[in-house]
């Protein structure tokens, strides 16, 4: 449902953005070879027919020509796809790594002072822009000590269809930082978010109950408040790491690193359509998936949506 | 042998307005193998007794003063893992709600398996045996099988079974018991006391157990302790404090208890009550203005009818019509109400009552069956002034106090809203005076009008609702379980105005309640409901005297029955 | 009306800022940024913006405390010879306008369309629910990235930078008002099963005056909240698109577009044309964030 309503949208924006033909061809092509190019691009067919045929290539992953870089879209991405990927899924481990034991550890201590000093550095961290930090790493690690690359990816390893920055120095070193950035802001809200929930958890009468009946408190802190936390955050989180792809953007922008990101940006920039279209369909078809594998994930966890 | 003694205690919890004393001066001795019950209205500081003895105090709760003592040791100020390991092995404890004390991602048996290898050094397949050992003896059918079940496939009834055993399961000498059967039905509530009784009797435990409700003391209790804001009042052998008690709060609080056995005019009011409030000034009917005319149209034999009422909920959908399955909430009900009378509406949880009580008043509508009020057929009707014009003759008190105002808004407001709705007043000079008489008149005083309703008790707010329901000169006044949620003592003050109301203003009503002493107190003709079909319907001395259905009966039986009436009010 | 001033001091709510030094702190420094950028025309030592005002001569000097600089650009200059100062107390007007107005267009979408769903339920529920669900599924920048980029390609070109302030708002809203939507309908469910609602419709009161009287005023607690907190994202978000190029020109620049324009000169030297709306940025985020965790633990009634 989601997909066909993404579809929709960016079915749109080929139709009514910009007119295609324009973009394509040079100034001086006569209106006779547009109206030629018109019709072999089936732009003269009835809507639904044109619409029919946009997703049906979609599905084949085929999206035309980008206006402006004039390669076909589909391998655009398909190069892109890996520099984004990689970097998203580092920053995701980064932030889980780091923000779900931070949290826990704020529910269950409070009032320590280890604690205020976590809530003020999340505090200080939902409140920095994701490219001010960059901009600042940049700063910092790379112009002032000179010890990390200030964009690009370094040296990337052909595996097949795949690019890996992964099995080289300079791709680890590249990938530190943006990825530091991108999980920054992601780590600050799982914090939160986990403190939140953990300390509405550990406030509930089978806590006490459990408590009453003289369990450890260890026991009590992790097999039953921790899970009982997690259930209801695991969809946020879900969500959390479907919307690093679009926060990818703004580290690509800043760190230059060549993802789908930048790619999309400067589609932007310049108003080409077949990227930006396709670029909201893999965007969507991620989400979709994401929250497919989080709605098993919750059936798996939580015996009350398994009976009926 | 003395298992448990306290000596002194004293509970407070500071907060910014300064310290509020939850108990004191607090003394209590447990003898092995005797039940014995604190019991006191909500404020009482019953349940951070409970609490303070196993330390589970809620923050920032503290116990100053007092000692302790576990079979002749101090307990006390012990440090956290000392505490701990007294919790569950030596003392156990039981909470209120049975959904919210299990954990609901784990089996039962994970969590009778963990309770018992934390205490008792045996591997985790004796410890399976000794549970499924345990759910017998508390009366769960095939415990082998549901075992491996979760929390929320058992009933309620089960669950606190449940919850019982693993209170149980490391073999503590002391269980203290905090309100335990209070969210359960009547009937369900038996059968856990008779299980408690039971399991006292064979394994000697010593049990406290704390509630509001007289009836479970009577029913089960050895000794009893009387609590009034956090003074120890009385303490005596349940015969004693039932019977002959000596405290005079004990006595008005015995006496506020509605009788199951014999009707009174009014309820008798419970002396210590700072609500009191403003007496009610008396009217004259004749020319105030809640007597006026009220076109109520020509009179009727039945003011009220309802014809094979039905209403239903989809519990498995389906595209075939057929194969859908549907829980009769209230299943061809049908009963007249003579205008003038008082008609009870009685039954367990589950049984109907509330959803009848909202299908006469339009809040649902039903899927098949009529409602017949003053000759208009209500479920015909449609919006509009005439449609409003009849609706107004009936009005609803509700069950929870804080739920049933609007918090935001004034209670003069509050009042005033359906007046100015459905503008029966001529000028907002007109509209305050009527609500000012009409807070008089329930016993508030004028100068409740320009408060908000978290300023007051439920008691209180009750009133409030008595009020808005008064205001549009209502011919007929639906109470669905409007005591319920209140305090004994408060009770008796609410259900006294109403019956003050009914007569002065000769309102016809519809009293809604599952508590059987309190409909023969009231009702003229009563009608019983089990699971959405009405089982029987008779004139209240009729029904208490001689029930002709086998529920009837039942529900009758399990009406506690306080020792002997109070030797003086 | 001295009564009404009586039960605000005696309140839990003012009490428990006045012992917050973080707080009233925080408080302060709002407002203080608020008022300077409101009334920026008459705080600022220069216009910025004013053509006449600024002199290529004066461009790229320092600040006044290091070497090459004057007491007369007291945090420097930028690559126009603009007064750094000037143009961040002009640029924070900027994002803060497109910060409340976007926060303001969000919420009132969003407590209609939560109001009706919430209490409505069935179909309308379901419907609305799911269009709140596939927004939801896009992430807010992508979301105000794809708008501007429509409008951006709708729009004659030319036009865009004008309007641009308006379509930024709009794009920001129009990510945001999900969050309201689903608070709202959630509080609004809850209030719907609660008996004073009962009440009113057993006197006969209309749907629509039983929404909007009874339960609107329940609802705005956690609505208040959001709004703190989504200013600063709001904040944010302008910031970042601006950065990325693609919200408010440097006609009429925000912080993200100084920061943005000053991001060139980072690496060689003159690093105050970016740090300073910066730090600016971050402090009013800060502050702001400050505000809304304060108050979100306030009013949480069970921390009370």
């Amino acid at each position: 449902m989601v997909m066909l309503t993404v579809a929709l949208i960016a079915f749109a924006l080929f139709q009514y953005v910009g007119d295609p033909v324009a973009n394509m061809v040079g100034q001086d092509t006569s209106v006779a070879d547009r109206e030629k190019l018109k019709q072999d691009l089936g732009l003269n067919d009835p809507i639904i027919k044109q619409f029919g045929h946009f997703v049906q290539n979609a599905i084949k992953g085929e999206f035309g020509q980008s206006y402006r870089l004039r390669k076909p879209v589909k391998e655009l991405i398909a190069e892109r796809f890996p520099a984004t990927l990689e970097l998203s899924i580092l920053s995701a481990i980064l932030a889980l790594l780091v923000g779900i034991p931070m949290g826990v550890y704020t529910a269950l201590h409070p009032k320590s002072w280890v604690s205020q000093g976590f809530m003020t550095l999340s505090l200080i961290g939902i409140s920095l822009p994701t490219f001010l930090i960059g901009i600042f790493l940049i700063l910092f690690f790379g112009v002032m000590l000179q010890w990390l690359p200030t964009f690009g990816r370094g040296d990337t390893v052909d595996l097949g269809w795949w690019t890996t920055g992964l099995l080289t120095k300079s791709g680890w070193k590249s990938l530190i930082m943006p990825s530091i950035t991108l999980a920054i802001f992601q780590m600050t809200l799982i914090v939160r978010l986990i403190r939140a929930e953990m300390l509405e958890v550990l406030r509930s009468d089978y806590i006490k109950f459990a408590r009453a009946r003289g369990l450890h408190e260890r026991s009590i802190s992790f097999s039953h408040a921790l899970k009982n936390t997690l259930v209801p955050v695991i969809t946020i989180i879900g969500l959390q790491i479907g919307s690093l792809i679009a926060f990818a953007i703004i580290t690509e922008s800043v760190f230059q690193w060549p993802g789908m990101g930048l790619l999309f940006i400067q589609a932007i920039e310049e108003v080409d359509i077949p990227i930006m279209s396709a670029y909201l369909l893999l965007i969507a078809l991620v989400f979709v998936v994401i929250n497919l594998v989080v709605d098993v994930l919750y059936y798996a966890i939580d015996p009350r949506l398994r009976m009926s | 042998m003395t298992l448990l003694k306290i000596e002194g205690m004293r509970v407070e919890f500071p907060s910014r307005r300064g310290s509020v004393v939850a108990a004191k001066d607090v003394n209590l001795e447990l003898a092995s193998g005797e039940i014995l019950g604190i019991v006191g209205e909500s404020g009482a500081g019953k349940s951070t007794i409970a609490n303070a003895v196993l330390d589970l105090l809620e923050p920032p709760g503290i116990m100053p003063q007092g000692k302790v003592y576990l079979e002749g040791n101090r307990i006390d100020g012990l440090p956290i893992e000392e505490m701990r390991k007294i919790r569950g092995k030596k003392i156990g404890m039981i909470f209120q709600d049975p959904l919210t004390s299990l954990n609901p991602l784990q089996t039962i048996q994970e969590q009778l398996i963990e309770t018992i290898t934390t205490h008792l050094a045996i591997t985790e397949k004796e410890a399976l045996i000794r549970a499924i050992e345990l759910l017998e003896k508390v009366g769960i059918p095939e415990p082998a099988i549901r075992i491996k079940h979760y929390p929320h496939q058992f009933s309620g009834g089960m669950r606190q079974r449940v919850v019982i055993a693993l209170s149980l399961c490391a073999e503590p000498n002391i269980i203290l018991a905090d309100e335990p059967t209070t969210a359960l039905d009547v009937s369900i509530q038996a059968q856990i006391l008779d299980l408690m009784r039971k399991l006292v009797k064979e394994t000697k435990v010593g049990m406290i157990i704390i509630t509001h409700d007289m009836g479970v003391i009577s029913d089960i209790c050895d000794r009893v302790m009387v609590m009034y804001r956090g003074d120890v009042v009385e303490v005596g052998t349940t015969k004693k404090i039932l019977g002959n008690p000596d405290h005079p709060y004990t006595r008005s609080l015995i006496s506020a208890v509605p009788r199951p056995d014999k009707r009174l005019h009014r309820f008798p009011l419970v002396e210590y009550i700072e609500e009191a409030g403003v007496p009610q000034k008396s009217i004259d009917i004749s020319t105030h203005w809640l007597g006026k005319a009220r076109d109520f149209g020509k009179k009727q034999d039945a003011l009220l009818r309802v014809k094979n009422l039905e209403m239903r909920f989809l519990t498995v959908n389906s595209i075939f019509k057929s194969k859908r399955k549907y829980l009769h909430a209230v299943d061809d009900v049908s009963f007249d109400i003579k205008e003038g009378e008082v008609f009870g509406l009685v039954g367990e949880s589950g049984s109907g009552k509330s959803t009848v009580a909202r299908l006469i008043t339009g809040i649902y509508k039903p899927h098949a069956g009529n409602v017949i009020f003053n000759g208009h057929d209500l479920t015909k009707l449609g919006k509009g002034r005439d449609a409003n014009k009849v609706r107004r003759q009936m009005q609803m008190i509700f069950q929870d106090p804080f739920s049933s105002l609007n918090g935001r808004m004034r209670v003069g407001d509050i009042v005033a809203e359906p007046i100015k709705f459905h503008k029966l007043a001529s000028s907002n000079a007109e509209v305050k005076s009527i609500v000012n008489d009409l807070l008089d008149h329930v016993g508030l005083g004028v100068i409740a009008a320009k408060k908000f309703p978290h300023e007051f008790s439920g008691g209180q707010r009750q009133r409030i609702s008595i009020a808005r329901a008064l205001a549009t000169r209502p011919r007929f006044l639906i109470c669905d379980e409007p005591t319920s949620a209140l305090d004994v003592s408060i009770q008796a003050q609410v259900l006294n105005l109403l019956k003050d109301l009914q007569e002065e203003l000769s309102l016809t009503m519809l009293f809604i309640s599952h508590d059987l002493p309190v409909i023969r107190q009231v009702c003229d003709r009563v009608a019983v409901m089990k699971h959405g079909k009405l089982l029987e319907i008779a004139e209240t001395e009729d029904l208490f005297e001689s029930p002709k259905t086998d529920y009837s009966k039942h529900l009758i039986e399990l009406m506690p029955r306080l020792a002997s009436t109070p030797a003086s009010v | 009306m001295s009564d009404f001033w009586r039960r605000f001091f005696d309140n839990d709510l003012w009490w428990s800022f006045k012992s917050s030094p973080l707080v009233v702190i925080a408080f302060v420094i709002t407002i203080v940024i608020i008022f300077s950028s409101a009334f920026a025309t008459f705080v600022a030592p220069y216009n910025p913006f004013d053509l006449a005002q600024f002199d290529l001569m004066d461009s790229l000097k320092p600040p006044a405390w290091m070497e090459g600089g004057t007491s007369k650009f007291f945090l420097g200059t930028d690559d126009q010879g603009r007064d750094v100062l000037s143009t961040i107390l002009y640029g924070s007007r900027v994002s803060l306008l497109v910060g409340f107005m976007s926060v303001f267009f969000a919420m009132v979408i969003g407590i209609i369309v939560g109001l009706i769903a919430g209490y409505s339920g069935g179909w309308v529920d379901a419907l609305l629910m799911r269009i709140a669900d596939v927004q939801l599924s896009f992430p807010a920048i992508l979301i105000a990235l794809l708008v501007d980029g429509v409008v951006r390609g709708l729009l004659p070109k030319g036009s865009h930078d004008d309007l641009a302030v308006y379509v930024l708002i709009v794009a920001i809203a129009l990510s945001f008002w999900v969050q309201y939507a689903r608070t709202v309908r959630s509080s609004a469910m809850i209030e719907r099963t609660k008996e004073y609602v009962q009440a009113a419709q057993v006197i006969g009161l209309p749907q629509p005056l039983i929404l909007f009287r009874h339960i609107l005023p329940n609802v705005m607690g956690p609505v208040l909240v959001i709004a703190t907190i989504q200013l600063a994202l709001a904040v944010i978000t302008e910031a970042t698109l601006s950065f990325l190029g693609v919200g408010v020109p440097p006609t009429s620049p925000s912080l993200g577009t100084l920061i943005r324009v000053g991001n060139d000169y980072l690496f060689s030297g003159e690093w105050w044309i970016t740090v300073f709306p910066g730090v600016a940025l971050v402090v009013l985020v800060l502050a702001v964030n400050i505000l809304g965790d304060w108050l979100r633990d306030a009013l949480n009634p069970k921390l009370r």
